[in-house]
């Protein structure tokens, strides 16, 4: 790839960042290649020795704050045309419905899966608080003087006991799952908005 | 690495390659190499992070037909440079202090 592929598709995946931005950073990369060459360096090499185009992307798209994305998001959109306006208003009635309850739904789903933590969190403190009880009721059957059911009680406890444990890992393993998707979808958001103008 | 002393770091290695004399973006790179490896955007990165913070100035220079970004360090920027090296030194005592904990459980 030589410097002009390079800066250009850069420019392409950068276009959802303010203009300032991307100039600024396509004339910083333009000024590395620019001195890797001088330095000895061909062309190739020295557009090699930056990175991929997506690479680079990548690392920019992670440290932009969200805001910032969605800012120039609404800003661009304050050139639309008259006629863009009006269909906008006239649509509305149609479009914001769908909008919202898109919005609606994916927010929904986003709390089921977090409900589903939520359950499994409530099935480990029921267990455990099963295996209290069941430790109780070995001591009250023991004093009433019912060794059966006293056992049966300690073998519930201990089942309960061990059900609770097992949960607990798995609800922190879900937790951890589900915030780890959270960035992810976080990422991909802000790579739609940018990947929109492409 | 914690990310909050990694940056301090990387920030006080990016002031130390423009100390003594004003530098431009690939011989800043060139200069630490051989103390650590940083890739062009991490440098853009920290070097917007400096500027925002008043520890460098940017002027750009003619050269060889095109322009080329000349950063120099401000007394804001020294002044980073000696934080750093105070900071350090509190660390290298927690550190020793580390260290010393391990070889005592032995």
């Amino acid at each position: 790839m030589n410097k002009e592929e390079f800066l250009s598709g850069l420019r392409r995946k950068l276009s959802g960042l303010p203009q300032k931005d991307i100039e600024e950073r396509i004339a910083f990369y333009s000024e590395m290649i620019d001195d890797r060459m001088e330095d000895g360096l061909s062309e190739e090499e020295a557009v090699a020795g930056i990175g991929t185009v997506d690479s680079i992307v990548e690392q920019i798209m992670s440290e932009i704050p969200l805001s910032k994305l969605v800012r120039e998001k609404v800003k661009s959109k304050k050139s639309l045309k008259v006629w863009e306006i009006i269909l906008l208003v006239l649509g509305s009635p149609v479009w914001l419905p769908i909008l919202v309850s898109v919005l609606a739904i994916v927010l929904s789903l986003y709390v089921i899966i977090w409900a589903a933590a939520v359950c499994i969190y409530a099935a480990c403190f029921s267990m455990a608080a099963g295996a209290v009880g069941g430790i109780a009721g070995l001591f009250i059957s023991l004093f009433k003087g019912a060794p059966a059911v006293a056992l049966f009680s300690l073998g519930a406890a201990a089942v309960c006991a061990g059900l609770a444990i097992l949960l607990f890992y798995v609800s922190v393993w879900a937790t951890k799952l589900i915030l780890k998707m959270t960035k992810r979808i976080i990422l991909g958001i802000k790579t739609s908005f940018v990947g929109m103008e492409e | 690495m914690d990310i909050q002393l990694k940056r301090g770091l990387l920030d006080a290695c990016v002031l130390a390659a423009i100390k003594n004399e004003d530098s431009y973006g690939y011989r800043i790179i060139k200069d630490m190499k051989p103390y650590l490896e940083m890739s062009e955007s991490t440098l853009y990165t920290i070097l917007k992070r400096l500027e925002a913070g008043n520890m460098i100035t940017v002027r750009s220079v003619e050269h060889e037909g095109r322009l080329r970004k000349y950063y120099h360090i401000t007394r804001e920027g020294l002044r980073r440079i000696e934080e750093f090296k105070e900071d350090w030194k509190e660390i290298n005592a927690i550190y020793n202090f580390i260290t010393r904990e391990e070889t005592g459980n032995e």
